[in-house]
């Protein structure tokens, strides 16, 4: 019995390790603040939310499969609230029952225990069972209604008597019968619970079978090895029950994280509904196909941080291997590629993405190339530092992923860092990496633009009126001068003296 | 030949009673015999290392019996043999130990089972195998022999009957507050199978396995026991069957057995000791081993005792070749401390020893004398309060090993005279060079004193080395080089450009 919301037929997996890149693209991508609006103080879901983002879908049939389920709950969010609610309320009804406090717990504790902790579990299994009955006809998505159906189907009225029937049973009223052999030193060995006839007590009194003694009521020593034999006796069947409410625990477990996830979406859908921000579901296709079509992206995290409207950008790039981004400082280059990396990201985990329309290829994983500001006081060791980065990148990168880069080796003078970026862009580009690539360095898009690439995207950050800055960009070559000048003159209301300026470009 | 050791040639009683030898710890050897013996200590195998053989034949019979132990087929049809006596072994501690004669019996026959068992698998074992030396062809003859004899066939026979009657018993415990119920076992369903069935659907992943694991004493207690009884009354046959079992076979142990199984562990202990280093590379050959000629040889020799620890510390182990020919007795080692020089006079004084054992030594190509005895004489941790008195000690000690040595011993001399003054030690090491010299025994001597060296044609200078370019790097190597004490510090300077030259052309630019 597997709920299977998060793929068509394998568990979702809680166990695989994160990504390495999972620091930088947290930092960079701040996912933190996307991942904290879906958890809304819940630390199951953001840890859910998490893997989910982290840990990408490369196909987009699997990225179908959860959209549906995920469409199906934007219109019933009540009955998925309440079974995350149910599922958590199991767990904790369960955990309520204390064994023994010692580090092993003895058979016939575990086993009392056990037969507690089923009788609990049953109830919430009928619960279960109850709102399926309920409400699962009105669920359509594939992913949904098989859930509902298997509930129905698997946890019948039979069922309930059988499991129910066991823990009456290991009540133990008629006694223990054991099976057992003779072993080493002819100690008895491989005790095994039978299931004892039902008798009477005339018939108990008649029964002459086999031989009997009785432990003395003060032979307190007798008690205890009496105690100990039906602790071998009950192992077997302890442990079974034992597992069986693990393995009960376990599916309640993992429906919860499993429709967690889709909670958590509709966490995030509530909070940009409220702010009247757009979501879409957008198309992913297989990655041999770059496509990139945006209608409004916008940066999720940003407007989850601001009180009013953010910028959004339309991007057509399709059939575009390298996006290089230039312009001037806050121009809105740094918001745009966190928003393309944030709705790749979304798109392959089966979310609703921030834009009114998206058409994306499918990549095997985001990697993340930003300029650190912490450490600008050993210059020296910066390059060195952005360099060992980008090895670390080369170690887990493939063809067919997606890197960001931000402002990448500017630490050095521009000669040298556009030579070692160009090196880097070419490589990548090379072996089938998709590049967006923010940079004020113009040596290194300008290079690009000359080469005249047909799967070049070429984008700039607009100069508005007046020097203001509108945050939105729009495609264009790459300039010689930055912004830096009008920025100058605007911070310090004065303009950059011209003989710097004639220095520098000689 | 009937068989009757799988160490000794001849029979030698002595064998079990030696104590451990003055250069034992000097040399190493007590390492080495702790380590290797340790987890043995039932076999009592220390008096076997420390009881040298003094005849080549002694040395041979233990090499042809090495040669086959040293073959993969038979080593691990040995070894078999001795794990399934240990069990054996620990089978009877039981029936010494425990209170109840039901259990104890049933001891007993575990412990004949497997003696029938393994002797059986040995026989077999060692008949389907090429067998070299004359002492396991002779152990295999007389197992074939044991193996046909009455005794051991009808104790085959009886222990597997009586083995099969107790497993046939089945029954049931049936307990009901403090009444207990033992009865002839009837079918009846399995409820913990039942319950792992009825909710296997749910199984997400492999559960933890809640199981008990009961501590399984051997003995019992009186309520385990009063079940037993029963159990016994309900199958009374092959209890009898059981007692007099018990009684027929008291004596089954055959000693030459016991014997074999004790002094085999001599080799497999070594040859498990040295496993590791052969493992990393290092070589061990059997020396040819000589009463009389004292040209001596080893290539690629090391202390096997250092090497153990570094091969165990994964650090490479440093090899040093050694020679001795024609007139040469004495190996004169100086140079740089901690260059190698102990370790060097310890892999001599060991090498010696451990051909005088009939094992294999740690080098290639190796031809060694068979030592009457060996001396040591390194200097003493003990607290002598004056210099004086500390020098005379030594004086007193290499004195007593000039008055017991002959020329057919080996001498191991470490760094003598440290405590006193050069001139003291240049005269007073001449003279006891001498005396070695005249003794015409072979001797490592490590000194200081450059002058000892060349004292006369039987003498051969050694030395240890350093890294020419990083001189604060030992090599541990210890080549055949003219003494030169100089040489370190000459190499010293050079490093840090304080040579007479390099200072000169630095202060004149």
């Amino acid at each position: 019995m597997k709920a299977h919301l998060m793929h068509r037929d394998q568990d979702f997996d809680t166990a695989r390790e994160l990504p390495d890149n999972e620091p930088a693209l947290t930092q960079d991508l701040e996912l933190n603040t996307l991942l904290s609006a879906m958890a809304a103080g819940d630390p199951l879901l953001f840890e859910v939310a998490q893997r989910a983002l982290l840990l990408s879908l490369p196909e987009p049939e699997a990225i179908t499969y959860r959209q549906g389920i995920l469409a199906d709950c934007l219109s019933h969010p009540a009955v998925v609230r309440d079974l995350y609610q149910l599922a958590g309320e199991a767990l904790a009804a369960q955990k309520s029952i204390w064994g023994s406090i010692l580090q092993q717990e003895q058979p016939r504790s575990l086993l009392r225990t056990s037969v507690q902790k089923m009788a609990i579990l049953i109830t919430f299994l009928r619960r279960l069972r109850d709102t399926a009955v309920e409400h699962g006809p009105s669920f359509h998505s594939p992913g949904l209604s098989r859930f509902f159906a298997m509930v129905m189907e698997e946890l019948d009225d039979e069922y309930f008597a059988l499991i129910e029937g066991y823990v009456t049973e290991l009540n133990f009223k008629s006694g223990l019968l054991l099976s057992a052999r003779l072993a080493g030193g002819n100690k008895s060995a491989g005790y095994t619970l039978r299931r004892a006839r039902e008798q009477g007590f005339i018939a108990r009194m008649l029964d002459r079978s086999g031989y009997t003694f009785t432990v003395a009521d003060r032979d307190e020593a007798g008690a205890r090895a009496l105690g100990e034999l039906e602790d071998r006796g009950v192992n077997l069947v302890a442990n079974a029950l034992a597992q069986s409410v693990h393995h009960v625990s376990s599916f309640f477990v993992m429906l919860r994280k499993e429709i967690g996830f889709y909670v958590a979406c509709l966490n995030l859908a509530e909070r940009l509904s409220d702010k009247q921000e757009p979501t879409a579901f957008p198309t992913v296709v297989s990655h041999d196909r770059a496509q990139l079509t945006a209608r409004a992206l916008y940066d999720v995290c940003l407007t989850l941080t601001i009180d009013g409207p953010v910028v959004a950008n339309d991007i057509d790039a399709d059939h575009k291997s390298l996006i290089m981004i230039t312009g001037g400082n806050q121009g809105g280059k740094s918001t745009l590629l966190r928003s393309i990396g944030l709705a790749q990201l979304m798109a392959q985990c089966g979310m609703f993405v921030a834009a009114d329309s998206l058409a994306v290829s499918a990549c095997d994983g985001v990697f993340t190339h930003y300029k650190r500001e912490e450490d600008e006081t050993m210059e020296s060791g910066k390059l060195d530092e952005e360099l060992a980065r980008m090895s670390a990148i080369a170690e887990h990168i493939t063809p067919r992923c997606l890197l960001l880069c931000n402002e990448s080796f500017a630490a050095t003078n521009e000669r040298e860092g556009s030579q070692i970026a160009r090196q880097v862009v070419d490589a990548m580009l090379g072996e089938n990496v998709r590049v967006t690539f923010v940079t004020h360095m113009f040596d290194l898009a300008n290079g690009y633009y000359e080469q005249g690439k047909s799967d070049a995207l070429f984008l700039r950050a607009e100069r508005g009126a007046e020097g203001s800055r509108p945050f939105r960009l729009s495609e264009g070559e790459p300039l010689p001068t930055s912004y830096g000048e009008d920025s100058y003159r605007k911070i310090f209301g004065k303009a950059v003296s011209p003989t710097t300026v004639a220095a520098t470009d000689t | 030949m009937p068989f009757h050791s799988v160490l000794f040639d001849r029979d030698s009683d002595a064998a079990d009673s030696g104590h451990e030898p003055d250069f034992f710890s000097d040399l190493h050897l007590d390492q080495i015999v702790a380590s290797l013996t340790s987890g043995r200590e039932d076999y009592r195998l220390a008096p076997f290392f420390h009881h040298a053989l003094h005849s080549v034949e002694s040395v041979r019979y233990r090499h042809h019996v090495l040669g086959d132990l040293e073959r993969a087929d038979v080593l691990s049809a040995v070894q078999a043999f001795a794990a399934g006596m240990a069990r054996m072994r620990e089978h009877l501690a039981l029936v010494d130990k425990l209170h109840y004669d039901l259990q104890k019996q049933r001891w007993f026959l575990e412990a004949g089972g497997e003696y029938c068992r393994v002797v059986s698998a040995f026989s077999d074992a060692l008949d389907a195998l090429e067998l070299e030396s004359p002492g396991l062809r002779s152990l295999r003859e007389f197992l074939t022999t044991y193996r046909a004899s009455e005794t051991f066939t009808a104790l085959v026979t009886e222990t597997q009957q009586g083995k099969d009657e107790l497993a046939a018993i089945r029954y049931t415990v049936h307990i009901r507050g403090s009444r207990v119920r033992v009865s002839e076992y009837e079918d009846a369903p399995d409820v913990g199978e039942e319950v792992q069935a009825a909710f296997a659907k749910f199984r997400q992943d492999a559960a933890r396995d809640y199981r008990v694991r009961f501590p399984n004493y051997a003995d019992m207690n009186h309520v385990e026991a009063q079940i037993l009884g029963l159990v016994a009354r309900l199958f009374p046959q092959p209890f009898a069957h059981l007692a007099d079992y018990c009684v027929r076979h008291r004596g089954y142990l055959d000693s030459t057995i016991a014997r074999f199984d004790r002094e085999v562990q001599f080799y497999l202990a070594y040859l498990e000791y040295i496993a590791p280093l052969k493992a990393a590379g290092l070589a061990f050959s059997y020396p040819r081993v000589s009463a009389r000629s004292k040209d001596i040889t080893a290539t690629a020799t090391f202390d096997l005792s250092l090497a153990a620890k570094l091969v165990d510390e994964h650090t490479p182990v440093v090899c040093n070749d050694l020679h001795l020919a024609g007139p040469e007795r004495i190996l004169v080692v100086s140079g740089p401390n901690n260059g190698g020089k102990t370790t060097f006079a310890r892999t001599f004084g060991q090498l010696h020893y451990l051909a005088s054992l009939g094992l294999p030594v740690p080098g290639t190509d190796t031809r060694l004398f068979l030592p009457d005895r060996v001396f040591t004489h390194f200097e003493r941790e003990e607290n002598i309060e004056t210099l004086r008195g500390k020098f005379e000690d030594e004086l007193y000690r290499i004195h007593a090993i000039l008055q017991e040595a002959t020329p057919a011993s080996v001498l191991i001399m470490n760094e003598s005279f440290g405590s006193t003054t050069l001139r003291d030690a240049v005269i007073v090491g001449t003279e006891v060079m001498k005396h070695i010299i005249s003794l015409d025994a072979l001797c490592v001597f490590v000194t200081f004193v450059d002058e000892l060296a060349s004292l006369s044609e039987s003498t051969v200078s050694m030395m240890s080395t350093v890294v020419p370019d990083d001189p604060a790097v030992r090599t541990f190597k210890v080549v055949r080089k003219p003494a030169d004490g100089l040489a370190y510090a000459a190499a010293l300077a050079e490093k840090y450009g304080l040579t007479t030259e390099m200072l000169r052309q630095r202060i004149s630019r």
